[in-house]
């Protein structure tokens, strides 16, 4: 409901809805208020142009069109409106009868459907036509049954998708009967789609009705709706033109009302992308600091912003050394993959990245470049010397083309390698990612090759030019633990024999632990703790690293005491609280805390560090 | 209390793809079997089968000695917990009126206001406050769902509770809470369960059983403490190594390269002889002379060893001379 008010609140939404609600309001009092005078007869003025009198003329029994247009808007949207219902009734129940029927008789049902559809509707509304008879019935039932195999169509295509979620399976398990399921579960689930194809689909059937008035099939004398007055008063077009424009004008706007209101309904219903102009970005960026040539990355006071505002990262900064892997880890909505993602420039607008510093390889990432050169040299820099693997190796490849030009693709766009040279790279870089059988796998597809293969030819690619950091977002979190192994192992090679900086994001401190030197703990957009991964067992300090450590099961967690849990949940970035982000959760949290937020001091941002010697009777709390 | 029986199930999609090979398994009454195995080696087929929702292909699934039988509209003796408690629960439908859908329905059972208090009830046991019961999904959390499914789970009073990884979709400092509300909750309901995952430190916080799955069968079965402890199958070993360990800060040192970069197998062509042949490290790739894991299956020989390893080359081998308990043999590596 909220949502169809605020489609109510945009101004097509707002314009659309007024224009329908006006087009109903007539359809309604039309014929109460005017009806006297649409059907008076005055034979002295027969066929006549538009007057003082009869402002639209009269027909050829004197009648005024004017009020015979406004009484005709009930019979029109009254009979689109039936044949809408019918079609959608139809639709309904032929697109749902196989989630009824069971096995065969949904087969049959849908069968049924799929030839339906395959005629043209123009086609079976005049066969309909013919088989029911002229008239406003006929008519309306033809043009019905015309329309439902569409709505058949759309019915089934929804009721997949919504059949696959993990809901539907549960009450079945659950001895929900089939009817029910549909009623229950399935029908509310795909309501919104269905009304607003509704919506639009009535417009359609009007501007049908009106066609099929017009040639005679639809309504007959002596009733009369837009279309038949547009077929009577076309012979006299040159004549009265107002006779014949008035009732087409009446189906155009009617026609418009109902289809703006449903596409604005739909565009409300989809994603909505707020436009922002993209220029709040810092203006120049600074250079990097001369004193630090060893950095590879450095990124001072990083905050990311959606409009809302909503700010889930909130002033980041840490600096990344050549051949150093950093962790960093945290919970979803920590903002970890965020960092991660404008570090590689891949925050799309509306989202923005603030920074006071953010630079690669010394060269600054942030600002627009007063020469356009620049901005060339910067892409080059970025497409060689930086790569990114993402959580699903399935998703980052193209599928339609092979993996060998997949990798080589890069390398002819910023090396200016030829074909020959730039496949004959791919191939040695998917050796260097330990792809067995490297020249036959380069021509192979994405589906052809493993989880944990891809995500070696997607590290592979990465190393087509010659790569001073690798940005991994959860690059092992798709894949099973002993794939997982190997690809950390993989990155660990690449670390050691080229020199490769890695920031790894991952949600398991355990993965970050087995490969990282240093590792930057997350929480609600900050970085809490940023301490060498050799001493994440004993030497945590913030409570929050020491919960998240202790959260994790592992091959030797104690099976007669209750697994340590951190109390409450996540942090909103929507809501973030005054003072400590951690400090609703925390068990050492004073009022410090819940006022004053923690700076990131001596590596650990929190009021109350915990000394490492009270690690061993930690317990965040138990439930 | 009741027994879970899988008696050499299969099950096929199409006519290429057999996603469990002739399962034996028992969920004995009162315990937790826990599975455990890669992606695509068929547990989660395996429970989508003893609910009802992929039709074996051959064998059957008994529970209590009787053959399942699942007809749509009917009460449901074997309930589900899925893994991805955003998609497990109808958005339109408030939680009290999922976990009222799923409580059994017939002449005998509470009625009206007392259906309200069970609901209630259930939202208490799984922690969650009895003002939740008209919220919408939407306004809950990820742990707060997947108590909610707990609870619609235990709605439907299940012979033997199935739980398909779910705390694999949650965060760590989530996971906790519901590992250990389903683990207090199955001592205290004395429920008999079938839990799912492809993580072996959860599996091994709340199984008395553990049976490891790979490519559509179980490769090793046995007490969760003696599976983990003496592991007899090289894909358990693989998996034990690969797990963390308390305060690891560095990866295990690799296998031999060969194997350790070796493609998982695809179940789309399972290999002949022993299925795990291509990745094994104590198998023909490494040691030439063992060239009938390539054609022999291990799995016909299963029963006669420790853990019912499908592993031609497990270190003990059982043989029951007719006293409890069995005697261990050790017999030469390559004897067979």
């Amino acid at each position: 409901m909220r949502r169809w008010m605020a489609v109510l609140r945009t101004p097509v939404g707002a314009g659309a809805g007024l224009l329908l609600l006006g087009v109903l309001l007539l359809a309604v009092f039309a014929p109460v208020l005017w009806s006297h005078q649409a059907n008076a007869i005055d034979t002295d003025h027969l066929l006549q142009g538009s007057s003082a009198e009869h402002w639209l003329g009269t027909d050829n029994l004197g009648r005024d069109i004017f009020y015979r247009v406004l009484v005709a808007s009930r019979t029109s949207i009254l009979l689109a409106l039936l044949a809408t219902s019918i079609a959608v009734v139809t639709g309904l129940a032929l697109g749902s009868a196989p989630a009824i029927l069971g096995k065969r008789g949904g087969r049959a049902a849908t069968a049924v459907v799929n030839i339906a559809v395959a005629f043209p509707g123009l086609l079976l509304a005049l066969f309909f036509a013919v088989v029911f008879g002229v008239g406003a019935k006929g008519a309306v039932l033809a043009i019905g049954f015309a329309g439902a195999p569409s709505f058949a169509r759309l019915t089934q295509t929804l009721i997949a998708g919504v059949a696959e979620r993990d809901f539907i399976a549960a009450a079945r398990i659950a001895g929900v009967g089939r009817f029910r399921m549909l009623v229950r579960h399935i029908l509310p689930n795909i309501a919104e789609p269905l009304v607003v194809n509704a919506t639009i689909g009535a417009g359609g059937t009007l501007l049908a009705f009106a066609g099929l008035s017009f040639i005679g099939l639809g309504v007959q004398p002596p009733a009369y709706d837009w279309g038949r007055m547009l077929g009577e008063s076309l012979s006299g077009i040159y004549v009265h033109p107002a006779a014949a424009l008035a009732p087409g004008v009446a189906v155009v706007i009617a026609g418009l009302a109902f289809n703006l209101f449903g596409e604005a309904v739909a565009k409300g219903f989809g994603v909505q992308v707020p436009r922002t102009r993209w220029t709040d970005r810092t203006p120049e960026a600074t250079p990097a600091r001369d004193d630090d040539n060893d950095a590879v990355l450095v990124v001072e006071d990083l905050h990311v912003t959606f409009p809302g505002p909503v700010t889930p990262v909130r002033g980041v900064s840490f600096t990344i050394h050549k051949g150093e892997i950093v962790g960093v880890v945290g919970e979803s909505g920590s903002g970890k993959s965020l960092t991660a993602l404008a570090v590689a420039q891949l925050i799309e607008p509306p989202g923005q990245v603030r920074a006071a510093e953010l630079s690669f390889l010394g060269a600054p990432l942030l600002g627009r470049l007063p020469v356009r050169s620049t901005a060339a040299v910067r892409r080059r820099l970025l497409g060689t010397s930086f790569a990114m693997v993402f959580q699903d190796p399935m998703t980052s490849f193209n599928p339609t083309k092979r993996i060998g030009v997949q990798l080589a693709e890069g390398a002819r766009e910023h090396q200016g390698l030829t074909r020959r040279a730039a496949m004959d790279r791919a191939i040695d870089r998917l050796r260097a990612v330990r792809v067995p059988a490297a020249e036959r796998r380069a021509r192979q597809y994405p589906h052809e090759f493993s989880g944990g293969m891809r995500q070696r030819a997607m590290i592979g690619m990465g190393l087509m030019g010659a790569p001073a950091l690798i940005v991994a977002d959860e690059p092992t979190t798709a894949l099973d633990v002993t794939v997982q192994r190997q690809v950390l192992r993989l990155l660990e090679t690449i670390r050691t024999e080229d020199d490769v900086a890695v920031l790894l994001i991952s949600h398991d401190i355990s993965v970050v632990a087995q490969i990282c030197d240093r590792v930057l703990v997350m929480y609600a957009g900050r970085i809490v703790e940023d301490l060498p991964s050799t001493e994440l067992a004993t030497g945590a300090r913030h409570p929050y690293t020491r919960a998240l450590l202790a959260a994790v099961p592992d091959l030797d967690t104690a099976l007669d005491e209750p697994l340590a849990v951190i109390p409450g949940r996540p942090v909103d970035p929507a809501r973030m609280p005054e003072g400590c982000a951690f400090a609703a959760r925390c068990a050492f949290a004073s009022d410090r805390c819940r006022v004053e937020d923690p700076v990131l001091i001596d590596q650990v941002a929190c009021w109350h560090p915990q000394a490492q010697a009270e690690y061993s009777n930690f317990r965040t709390g138990q439930r | 209390m009741s027994e879970l029986r899988f008696e050499g199930v299969t099950v096929r999609y199409g006519r290429a793809l057999t996603a469990v090979d002739g399962v034996d398994l028992t969920v004995p009454a009162g315990q937790v079997v826990g599975l455990v195995g890669e992606s695509g080696s068929g547990k989660s087929t395996l429970a989508r089968a003893a609910v009802g929702l992929a039709e074996p292909a051959g064998g059957q699934i008994l529970l209590n000695d009787v053959p399942l039988h699942h007809r749509p509209g009917a009460r449901r003796p074997l309930q589900m917990v899925f893994q991805d408690p955003y998609s497990s629960l109808d958005p339109r439908m408030t939680i009290g009126d999922s976990i009222a859908e799923a409580m059994p329905r017939g002449p005998r059972e509470p009625r009206g206001p007392s259906r309200r208090d069970e609901v209630v009830r259930l939202l208490e046991l799984v922690g969650l406050d009895a003002d939740r019961v008209s919220a919408y999904p939407g306004a809950l959390s990820g742990g707060q769902r997947q108590r909610v499914a707990i609870a619609r789970a235990l709605a439907g009073k299940p012979e033997v509770l199935i739980a398909d990884e779910i705390t694999s979709a949650l965060d760590v400092s989530i996971q906790g809470t519901v590992l250990n509300l389903v683990r207090t909750l199955q001592r205290e309901l004395r429920l008999s369960m079938l839990f799912i995952s492809h993580n072996l430190a959860v599996v091994r916080y709340v199984s008395d059983i553990v049976a490891v799955m790979y490519l559509g069968r179980i490769v090793e079965v046995g007490p969760a403490r003696d599976v983990l402890g003496n592991p007899q199958h090289p894909y358990t070993k693989e998996l034990l190594a690969a797990a963390p360990r308390r305060g690891s800060t560095a990866l295990p040192p690799p296998d031999e390269a060969l194997v350790a970069d070796a493609e998982p197998a695809d179940p789309h062509h399972p290999p002949v002889g022993c299925r795990f042949h291509p990745r094994c490290p104590i198998g023909p790739l490494i040691r030439t002379d063992r060239e009938h894991c390539l054609t022999l299956d291990p799995t016909a020989e299963a029963d006669h060893r420790l853990h019912r390893a499908a592993c031609h080359h497990a270190a003990g081998v059982l043989r029951a001379v007719g006293s409890n308990p069995p005697v261990l043999m050790q017999l030469k590596e390559d004897s067979q």
